[in-house]
């Protein structure tokens, strides 16, 4: 509040290089394991390799690493939320066949 | 054109700072106001995507096998391109950010240019996709095919046959009684696939058409030297904008394209 | 845009307005653009105003259709397919465009800024757009009635909604789609109001509890909403490129729209009734002259009822066929909500003990309230039992219940809120005594109402029905004839605020001797720009016990 400007330093160039170069090498990471035969396991593995790409987008590409807190609460309310609804509902569906 | 008013505030206030709109106090403070909205209208856009992303768990829940195999029928090489591209796109764009915030307006707008340029390209390679699914009857609606074309295509890749498709003109319909109740659920499945495939592709190139338009009021105001490291938050909403896009796109690739990809081998 | 040319008119206004006392938001531009073209949050809070009361017309004539056609067992008033358009028609308007909008677009718009000691809301445009979203969605709506009317009910059930229904639900549902854009962008604006645009010593914890429950409110709309979008959105590509979604005998799956359905519809009674308990926080603080009693827990209670509104959504859905074990879950998470709403009750009935109380209109609203308040929720209870629900699924048990939440709770709130506001918007009293009449025959008018249905339910009535058996004649003639006694009372203000605001007594700045900035540090009505210099706030907002001797009654 006392400045009068917002101030905001760029970040480096190397790390929105870095951070490109990472992005390929899991697009290519989870394009070699979908073709692996992992069972139950290839969709949990693609959506963690996926989270972690979105991961990097949002603390690079979207300055969450240098924003507020307020910041991180939506991040981290969108996903508490996304879950919730997701969750609950897949909870009524599982359980289903649980009954006799 | 109200909707990005917002975010293309210009230059209309003649208080202590050409930039600063009368209502806020201070340059910090309308600067935090805007980034932070743009945040918590993304939080909207999650959960916007998100009703689709809940159908889209509880169908692949129920029905996971006709899933995968229909998955099967999308081109994994042309998904992998798009991910390149729009992640390129990203690059180009928090390198647009970076120039608006050292006041380079030149360069600002030459990178979301190039950014465009790489979004088209994503809207081409996906309505080539578009296109191709047209033609083989995996469009969902009335004209929607599968029992056929999955035996067809299975007996291709078996036996070789490359990307050739079978003739589509001629084949019954999914109506048919022949195919017995089983062959018409499956049928139903997969078409259940492919609609959750277009609305979840289309609502996001539907993301891309809007933030094309805001870019090119966003990129005219850059060429003209609107934005300086006092005032930026424009582009830097707009890359937020981008960015979210961009990992919404990040899940659907492997969500919709690479599902079945284990069962090729 | 033309908006942006009004800046300069503005701002001469601003400087006039420091040697004229007399220039008020209300005269200081009477060109017709400069009311719709307007970007003060004053005005595009009467904007709403007036736009909301023609749609609570609209939808409470809707009403009178229906239960006009329930006086007698047979189906002799209207057509079956007419009654279903009725009540259709009537939750849709009364919901999407009366309840939702209300108090955040029209008292939240208007006060947010004052109570904060901002001089707008963060984004002005964009609020200004708000209103036209929920404009052009009202036209859309209005335009389906008017085609031919919808007939599936205002929660749009699949299949009936996305295959079988000859009605215009499409377009209906595209003029949801718009007007749910309106309200996430409302939620959005006040959030971020909220957060930014806080005079100095403004901390959280001396915000007035109105601001933290739409604070709530607007979490809620921003979360939801985008969910009903998508569904009611996925419901119109079923319908019209017949493919699978919902329908099971495309292989869609119908359970699965009443969970996207009610993700949304559930949280959104919070976003009706969470603004009214802010109302009424305000509203029992100032007339018990006291500071409110548990002034954290009620702030956190509101965020709290927010938060666990997205979680027990599946009590709608008892009688689906879902999952016992997960409907367990939700019905306990359900009970979970009495907690908050309980703390709520109790504290008002603790800040009302040994304060020094006066009966003014909007207290009289509030009395009314909290009892129609708390048999809502209490029924509710009934309800989310997972055995009594079996029973009353889908009765009149419930119309009754969700009317108490929703008329008794929520409008009852409204209405305190626009007598408790009426001065400070206008600049004008009104008539105590017609204030008070009106709220008493609302009261009563509304248990008439909605009591008897509660009988009927339990005994068996089905809700969505033209016809009953003859036995429940007696109960129904008893709601007919308070629904005619409630619609008195809904239109005396009408008449004695148009009195007041064309011959109305000059209201004082401050008529209650209220606490919170809106009252103290504006005059009524307010100024263009709201403040003459930017007020710093030293102290909690209900700091009577310190006040004491300035209290101003009269």
């Amino acid at each position: 509040m006392a400045t009068d400007h917002p101030a905001h330093q760029p970040a480096s160039l190397s790390s929105y290089f870095i951070t490109f170069g990472l992005l390929m090498f899991l697009t290519i990471l989870t394009v070699y394991v979908g073709f692996q035969n992992l069972g139950a396991w290839s969709t949990p593995i693609a959506l963690g390799i996926a989270v972690i790409k979105a991961a990097l987008v949002v603390t690079i590409f979207m300055h969450g690493l240098n924003s507020g807190p307020l910041t991180w609460v939506i991040i981290l309310a969108s996903m508490f939320f996304l879950t919730i609804m997701l969750g609950l509902m897949l909870s009524d569906y599982v359980s289903r066949g649980w009954i006799m | 054109m109200s909707a990005t008013n917002e975010l293309v505030k210009d230059a209309g206030h003649a208080h202590h700072h050409k930039d600063l709109a009368h209502h806020f106090d201070t340059l910090e403070q309308q600067h935090d106001a805007n980034l932070l909205g743009m945040w918590a209208f993304l939080l909207t856009e999650v959960l916007f995507f998100g009703g689709l992303f809940a159908a889209y768990t509880i169908y692949r829940y129920k029905y996971s096998a006709v899933f995968e195999e229909a998955s099967n029928h999308l081109d994994i090489k042309l998904g992998a391109l798009n991910t390149v591209i729009l992640i390129l796109s990203s690059l180009t764009m928090a390198l647009a950010v970076r120039c608006s915030q050292t006041g380079n307006g030149l360069w600002t707008g030459n990178w979301l240019v190039l950014t465009m340029v790489f979004g088209f390209a994503f809207l081409g390679v996906k309505s080539m996709e578009w296109g191709h699914d047209y033609k083989v009857r995996l469009m969902p609606g009335k004209d929607f095919f599968w029992w056929q074309y999955a035996k067809a295509a299975k007996d291709m890749h078996t036996h070789g046959g490359g990307h050739e498709l079978p003739d589509m003109k001629n084949v019954k319909s999914d109506t048919n009684p022949e195919l017995g109740v089983k062959g018409r659920q499956e049928s139903e499945q997969a078409r259940l696939f492919y609609l959750l495939y277009f609305c979840m592709t289309s609502l996001h190139a539907l993301h891309m058409i809007v933030g094309f338009g805001i870019i090119t009021i966003i990129t005219y105001y850059a060429y003209k030297g609107a934005y300086s490291p006092d005032y930026y938050s424009p582009v830097e909403n707009i890359g937020l904008y981008w960015h979210f896009v961009d990992i919404v796109w990040i899940f659907l690739f492997p969500l919709l394209y690479l599902l079945g990809a284990h069962l090729v081998h | 845009m033309s908006t942006i040319s009004l800046e300069p008119k503005t701002l001469v206004a601003e400087n006039n307005q420091v040697v004229n006392e007399s220039v008020n938001f209300l005269n200081h531009d009477h060109s017709v653009s400069s009311w719709l073209l307007s970007l003060d949050h004053k005005r595009i809070g009467i904007l709403y105003l007036v736009t909301i009361t023609l749609m609570f017309l609209l939808g409470g004539i809707l009403a009178g259709v229906v239960r006009l056609e329930l006086l007698t067992p047979k189906g002799d008033f209207v057509a079956s397919d007419t009654y279903n358009k009725s009540f259709t028609a009537h939750g849709i308007i009364m919901l999407f465009f009366f309840l939702i909008p209300s108090i955040p677009a029209v008292l939240g718009n208007f006060v947010i800024p004052l109570m904060i000691g901002a001089k707008d809301v963060a984004f002005p445009r964009l609020n200004l757009l708000s209103y036209y979203l929920y404009l052009i969605g009202g036209v859309i709506a209005l335009t389906a009635l008017l085609l031919g009317g919808v007939d599936t009910g205002w929660t749009f059930y699949t299949p009936f909604s996305s295959t079988y229904s000859n009605s215009y639900v499409s377009v209906m549902a595209i003029g949801l789609f718009v007007v749910g854009f309106s309200s996430i962008l409302t939620g959005l604006n006040f959030i971020i109001t909220i957060h930014r645009m806080r005079c100095p010593g403004l901390t959280w914890f001396r915000l007035p509890l109105f601001i933290w429950a739409l604070y709530a409110t607007s979490v809620v709309q921003l979360l939801g909403t985008p969910v009903i979008a998508v569904t009611l959105g996925l419901m119109v590509v079923e319908r019209t490129l017949g493919v699978g979604i919902f329908d099971p005998r495309l292989g869609g799956d119908p359970v699965l729209f009443q969970h996207l359905f009610w993700f949304y519809s559930h949280p959104a009674v919070y976003i009706m009734i969470l603004p009214s308990l802010g109302v009424i926080s305000e509203v029992i603080a100032t007339f018990s002259r006291k500071n409110l009693f548990g002034y954290k827990i009620m702030a956190f209670s509101s965020v709290s009822i927010a938060v666990f509104g997205f979680i027990v959504w599946a009590h709608h859905m008892f009688t689906t066929g879902m999952s016992p074990y997960a409907a367990m879950v939700f019905s306990l998470l359900t009970f979970s909500v009495a907690i908050p709403s309980g703390i709520k009750v109790f504290s008002w009935l603790a800040t009302m003990y040994n304060g020094s109380i006066s009966y003014e209109t909007p207290m009289i609203y509030a009395f009314g309230f909290l009892g129609l308040f708390t048999v809502g929720g209490l029924t509710g209870l009934f309800l989310a039992t997972l055995g009594t629900d079996i029973h009353l699924h889908d009765t009149y048990f419930v119309v009754a219940h969700f009317h108490y939440i929703m008329v008794g709770g929520a409008i009852m709130g409204y209405m305190a809120g626009i007598h408790y506001w009426w001065p400070k918007i206008t600049g004008k009293l009104y008539s105590q005594f017609w204030g008070r009449l009106s709220a008493g025959i609302i009261f009563i008018g509304f248990n008439l109402t909605f009591f008897p249905q509660f009988f009927l339910g339990y005994l068996g009535m089905p809700r969505r029905y033209h016809e009953y058996p003859d036995e429940f004649q007696v109960l129904n003639v008893f709601s007919t004839a308070g629904s005619s006694i409630l619609a008195i009372g809904y239109i005396m203000p009408l008449f004695y605020f148009g009195h007041s605001f064309f011959f109305g007594e000059k209201a004082d700045d401050n008529v209650y001797g209220a606490t919170t900035i809106d009252w103290t540090s504006t005059t009524s009505p307010p100024s263009p720009h709201n403040f003459e210099k930017t007020p710093v706030v030293t102290e909690e907002p209900y700091h009577f016990r310190l006040k004491e001797s300035a209290v101003v009654s009269h």
